[in-house]
């Protein structure tokens, strides 16, 4: 099990688009994906429970991957952290 | 046996083809204890499974027809749709509760909603609130074994029954199919009308029933002209419609001749003939119907379109893309006219007795000035773009008109402060559509640059009579004699002190009304583009001291609408 924080820049926070190509990329990974923020931890694999925390602009999240190809999951999430300019 | 429907003819021409009924199924949902989970659940996952095959189809087809990015907001619908936490959730449900698929799923999609709609200051969230009851329409519509429309699958010719039409759903439409609309409820002002001439398709409004009346497999005959729809018409009707259909087309080839004309009467007299429109991309159809000028644009769907206020930046992009279009022809923007029967989700307005006599456009503007703010410097910045002109709605007082004027002075200040290019040449109107405001045109002229004639409103205020009421829509009458009184009194005014004066509603494409008008010396003309080359075509007939004079006797002598019917008819024939 890994675990990475990120500090959220994007102004509209995991709301708008970002926050969907997020998903799409928890969703190519085999390994248990979550997002943690205020206490509350959700599968980042779920935009659902993703877009329920509201992340905003300025939150501290971690993201932690669970599973075989856990080192890749979160070098795919960075990756995508840092194309949409959602944190880092 | 063939049957005769009439209603509120909206928008011009024939159609004769399937009935398409755009109309949402009963999808209430019951609970109900069930014994075997197992069953249940395999009950949800195809359907789910069902509804994302549906999905990618409409996503396919909608990306064909309307355009890649129409077709996106699918993409959303389906990750919602196959989202894993929301489906265990429902599992769950049904295993631990033993109830049926359908109450789980829509108690387990209802907290998502609430929760989304809850997060007040974010439109996102709302569209996404949407976007969830949409899908649920889907996935339910698949649990209980209904059909549920989607028209943007439509791929064959139809005429789209509705019992009244969204902008939502007309955007949905694609004109290659969609020959017609018929639906229940609306009047010849409201949104569907307006939007089927936009898009130049016949439509009937206000029917009452037809979405009891015309089944599945009928066929309809839609007659745009008259307002009659024949469902399952005969062989012998079919053949009479489709001649009236090829005259009317040819009576439009013969319109189109005109196209590059100029406006003029038998005797020379020139008038500008220009098109209401409501977006940007209705340009295209009053430049392809001859328009030598924007009349009206309607800027309210702007905001009625979006899940907030539009950005400045939003608004910039869109009027400077219709005066760049329109190539230096005049464009008059009405400021937003928001109120009345067009409400914003996003803007709380108060709930009104009278909403048409209550909080709406130039009121709402002077109290929230922060929104007309933003409007007028994306006007004035689009401004160097082409020739623009403003106008105010609802103005019933001189100080109203002052002071939205002097915001206008402010915000136009500003921008030269900041060192951004303004033009130095723009009128600044408002429309006449309070009879406070037509009776005293002679005060106002002396300090607006031009008058716009509002008569759909006009008309309303003038008779007190409701225009969305049908048991008042007999009082609706633009050629009674107060209202013909009103409007020369309004042109006379502005053309004492060196003024002009245009009209934007529905008569001035009226065809008995243009006669009249022409007589009175209205300067611009402006109606929905179809109606153009109609009134060129009839302009070309009428001689203006002859129209002079039938203006003299229609306000001084006629009492009655169907005397001045009666005159102008006699007059034009």
């Amino acid at each position: 099990m890994i675990k990475q924080d990120f500090h959220i820049t994007a102004e509209t926070g995991i709301h708008a688009r970002p926050a969907t190509m997020l998903v799409q990329t928890a969703g190519k990974y085999s390994s248990d994906i979550t997002l943690e923020y205020n206490g509350k931890s959700v599968n980042l694999k779920s935009i659902m429970g993703v877009m329920s925390l509201g992340v905003g602009q300025g939150a501290d999240v971690t993201i932690t991957a669970d599973g075989e190809d856990q080192e890749d999951a979160i070098e795919g999430i960075k990756t995508v952290m840092k194309s949409e300019g959602l944190g880092e | 046996m063939s049957k005769l429907i009439s209603g509120i003819a909206a928008s011009d021409g024939y159609a004769h083809a399937k009935v398409y009924r755009l109309i949402e199924p009963d999808l209430t949902v019951e609970q109900k204890k069930i014994e075997n989970a197992a069953v249940e659940i395999e009950r949800f996952e195809n359907s789910v499974k069902q509804s994302l095959v549906e999905i990618e189809k409409i996503r396919a087809i909608a990306a064909e027809s309307l355009g890649e990015e129409e077709a996106q907001v699918f993409d959303a619908h389906a990750m919602i749709l196959a989202d894993p936490d929301m489906t265990q959730q429902v599992e769950e449900m049904i295993e631990s509760n033993k109830i049926n698929a359908e109450s789980a799923y829509h108690e387990v999609t209802e907290t998502f909603i609430q929760l989304f709609e809850s997060m007040d200051d974010n439109a996102y969230m709302q569209e996404r609130a949407a976007d969830i009851k949409d899908i649920r329409k889907r996935v339910l519509a698949n649990l209980l074994g209904v059909n549920l429309p989607s028209p943007a699958t439509i791929d064959e010719e139809v005429v789209v029954v509705a019992h009244d039409l969204t902008p939502s759903d007309t955007a949905q439409l694609n004109k290659k199919y969609v020959k017609a609309f018929v639906t229940n409820i609306g009047g010849r002002t409201s949104h569907s009308a307006i939007m089927a001439r936009s898009l130049e398709i016949p439509a009937i409004v206000g029917t009452g029933n037809i979405s009891e009346e015309a089944g599945a497999d009928d066929f309809l005959i839609v007659d745009g002209i008259e307002g009659e729809i024949i469902i399952d018409p005969s062989e012998d009707e079919v053949a009479e419609y489709a001649k009236r259909a090829a005259d009317f087309e040819k009576l439009k080839l013969e319109w189109d001749k005109l196209k590059d004309e100029p406006s003029l009467t038998a005797d020379g007299k020139e008038f500008e003939l220009a098109g209401n429109i409501g977006t940007p991309r209705d340009v295209e159809g009053v430049l392809k119907n001859g328009g030598e000028a924007i009349g009206l644009y309607r800027t309210e769907f702007l905001y009625m379109d979006s899940q907030e206020l539009p950005t400045e930046e939003e608004q910039f992009e869109a009027y400077k893309s219709v005066l760049e279009d329109m190539e230096g022809k005049a464009v008059v923007v009405r400021t937003m006219d928001i109120g009345g029967d067009k409400e914003l989700p996003y803007l709380e307005l108060p709930d009104e007795m009278n909403p048409f006599l209550g909080y709406r456009a130039i009121r709402i503007s002077l109290d929230q000035d922060n929104i007309f703010r933003t409007q007028l410097r994306a006007l004035l910045r689009a401004s160097v773009y082409g020739t623009l002109r403003i106008m105010f709605p609802m103005i019933a007082t001189l100080q109203e008109f002052r002071d939205a004027k002097a915001i206008y002075e402010e915000e136009r200040e500003k921008l030269i402060t900041e060192g951004i290019d303004v033009s130095d040449d723009i009128e600044i109107g408002i429309m006449v559509e309070i009879p406070a405001t037509a009776v005293l045109a002679d005060q106002f002229a002396k300090e607006v640059d031009f008058f716009s004639i509002g008569t759909n409103d006009l008309i309303q205020y003038t008779m007190a009579a409701d225009r969305m009421n049908e048991d008042v829509s007999y009082l609706y009458q633009p050629y009674n004699p107060s209202i013909l009184r009103l409007i020369k009194n309004v042109i006379d005014a502005s053309h004492a002190e060196g003024k002009w004066t245009g009209m934007c509603g529905e008569m001035a494409g009226d065809q008995i009304a243009v006669p009249l008008l022409v007589g009175m010396g209205l300067d611009e003309f402006s109606m929905s583009a179809t109606s153009i080359l109609q009134t060129r075509s009839l302009m070309k007939t009428l001689d203006t001291k002859k129209m002079e004079e039938l203006v003299d006797k229609a306000i001084n002598e006629t009492t009655t609408v169907d005397e001045v019917i009666k005159l102008v008819e006699e007059y034009t024939n």
